[in-house]
């Protein structure tokens, strides 16, 4: 089977989300082709190998360092096409998930967004994907000749297998009608990590009292490696940017392990997080309804609990 | 100008889920169901715009069977002025989005909610702007409009981008872009005789088909550990869960 996976370029690195696509493509048995948009060093791409990309097609005209979904749409079209491919596998996020369904409205593919596990090819092709804000999951099948899955975060286990990629470099004509809006600019945190992509995520409720004391939330993160992440009240008050904001009507995070600090468990929150492997919750009220939720918890005020924890991860390294 | 708004009618976000019919079907029972919050969003965005602009019309639009119409009232009762109901459970996105864009020609602006809280798809909008050949952009967090031209926040991972595009637009919206409404009295007594039209659903050829429903695996009892003893946590996180 062959299937194209879409990798996103972003500040000229590869996207970790769009690594997990690649070795969900390979995961499959599938011979695969990667294919990136826009100014990215060799190096990067031809390293798509690791995860088992053959080939990585590679657009780089500059008009599409700016990410306008209807233009990577025309290009991952034409890609489609031109490689034969059956599947087309990408991350959903910002840019993956409008793309894809543009691809699967000019392709008549079958588009499947969410999806957390992969495909069971035994009879048909089937996936399962997250539903209800992750409260349950369906399992589709793909009935088309061509299907579209948009993956969630750890849909695939990251696997490094191969070694290097060939990297052809693949010329677009791009009407200028593709670049339908003017991103006037572009406001990002930068250094950090990114929420949605984070293996481990620290948040923080009401019960953090206020901006002020977001400080001992970012050394624990800094010293895990992990993104900061809150609650809706705290984003609502203007504690945290909104995109920090997890839950229900907020990001959806899929870490390994994610720290709640003063945060009561509502079922809003919880939405956004039940996909984590593991959940530890730091609350004074031992009748927080997030400890029914939790792997670990502990009973404790955030100001005292937090700095200690931070001290033992740095003790035990 | 004028404005469509589809919502799509969903349970409540404190609702337990669970399955009837071999896990086939949504259980119903018990469940309370309301505007998608990310469309309320959008809704609440369209009535400032309307009320701000004199001679807006402002209409809404959901894909859903009968018992839908008290949710659609609920929307023409904070500020729309009618509705179109298609006649149809909404099985899967591109059903949906087939549906909307069969009555959603002539439009200046159609705002979706970022995504479904049933469905979870987010796709919805960008296909309904790729068969009608306009753009379409979501996340939109924050929207304002001169003219033709829309100035736009959308929200990105890590970050926020700034837009700007000229109608017609199809987006999916998300907050802070409008505080939810809250019908009023006289809102609850007009909604009552805005026109409400049912239509039946166009025949679309399914590339997706639901084979069935799955619960989350139980999770098991949370392990406690005294606050004076973090070590604790992080051994077991280390050497029990594994994820240090
Ligand atoms: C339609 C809808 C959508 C929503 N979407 C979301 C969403 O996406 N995300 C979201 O988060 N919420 C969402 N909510 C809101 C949700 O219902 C809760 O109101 C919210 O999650 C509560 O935030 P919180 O836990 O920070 O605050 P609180 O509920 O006030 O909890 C604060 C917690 O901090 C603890 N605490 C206080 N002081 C300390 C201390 N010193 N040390 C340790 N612990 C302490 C308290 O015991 C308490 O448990 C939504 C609500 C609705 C209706
Ligand atoms: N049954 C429906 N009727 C009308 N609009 C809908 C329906 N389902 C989804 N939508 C709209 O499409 C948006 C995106 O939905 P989805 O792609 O399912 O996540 C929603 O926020 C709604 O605005």
């Amino acid at each position: 089977m062959k299937v194209l996976v879409f990798v996103e370029i972003d500040d000229k690195k590869i996207r970790s989300t769009s690594l997990e696509a690649i070795a969900y493509a390979n995961a499959m048995g599938a011979d695969v082709t990667a294919i990136a948009l826009g100014s990215a060093g060799r190096a990067s791409l031809e390293a798509l190998g690791k995860y088992g990309a053959k080939k990585v097609l590679h657009a780089s005209d500059s008009k599409l360092d700016q990410p306008i979904a209807q233009a990577y749409a025309t290009v991952i079209t034409k890609a489609l096409t031109d490689e034969n491919a059956e599947v087309l596998v990408l991350a959903n996020s910002s840019l993956g998930t409008p793309v894809a369904a543009k691809v699967a409205i000019r392709t008549g593919a079958g588009l499947v967004s969410n999806v957390v596990d992969l495909p069971d090819t035994s009879s048909g092709f089937s996936v399962k994907r997250s539903i209800y804000t992750g409260k349950a999951f369906s399992v589709v099948e793909v009935t088309g000749a061509k299907k579209i899955i948009a993956i969630k975060k750890n849909a695939a286990e990251l696997k490094e297998v191969g070694g290097t990629a060939q990297v052809v470099d693949y010329p677009v004509n791009l009407p200028d009608t593709d670049f339908n809006a003017k991103i006037t600019s572009t406001e990002k945190a930068t250094g950090e990590i990114l929420l949605p992509e984070a293996d481990i995520v620290v948040s923080g409720g009401r019960g953090m009292k206020g901006p002020e004391h977001w400080g001992i939330l970012e050394e624990l993160a800094k010293e895990l490696h992990a993104a900061t992440g809150c609650s809706k009240p705290v984003s609502d008050m203007n504690w945290r940017p909104h995109h920090e904001h997890v839950g229900q009507t907020g990001v959806k995070v899929a870490p390994q392990l994610y720290i709640a600090v003063g945060i009561s468990g509502a079922i809003q929150h919880l939405a956004g997080v039940n996909s984590s492997k593991c959940i530890v919750v730091i609350n004074k009220d031992p009748e927080a309804p997030f400890f029914k939720a939790a792997d670990y918890g502990i009973v404790g005020d955030a100001f005292d609990v937090v700095p200690k924890l931070t001290a033992a991860i740095k003790a035990a390294k | 100008m004028k404005i469509l708004v589809c919502i799509s009618c969903v349970p409540d976000t404190t609702s337990r889920i669970n399955f009837i019919d071999n896990n086939t079907k949504f259980d119903t029972s018990g469940v309370q169901f309301i505007v998608g919050p990310y469309d309320d969003y959008a809704l609440a965005r369209a009535v400032e715009i309307k009320e701000a602009n004199a001679g807006t019309t402002l209409t809404v639009l959901n894909v859903g069977l009968a018992d839908t119409e008290p949710i659609i009232r609920k929307a023409l009762a904070i500020g729309a002025d009618d509705a179109i109901r298609v006649n149809a459970e909404p099985t899967d996105s591109f059903f949906v989005a087939s549906q909307i864009a069969e009555h959603a020609k002539g439009f200046d602006l159609i705002l979706m909610g970022r995504e479904s809280i049933d469905f979870n798809s987010g796709v919805v909008h960008a296909m309904v702007g790729e068969m009608l050949g306009i753009a379409s952009f979501s996340p939109i967090m924050k929207l304002d409009i001169n003219g033709t031209t829309a100035k736009m926040a959308r929200e990105i991972e890590g970050g926020k981008e700034l837009l700007e595009a000229s109608l017609p637009l199809v987006l999916g919206c998300q907050e802070p872009i409008a505080d939810w409404k809250i019908p009023n009295m006289r809102g609850i007594m007009s909604a009552r005789t805005k026109p409400l039209k049912v239509v039946e659903p166009k025949a679309v050829n399914a590339e997706v088909k639901l084979k069935k429903f799955e619960l989350p695996a139980p999770k098991g009892a949370v392990k406690m550990i005294p606050a004076d003893n973090v070590g604790e946590l992080v051994r077991l996180l280390k050497n029990e869960a594994k994820v240090l």
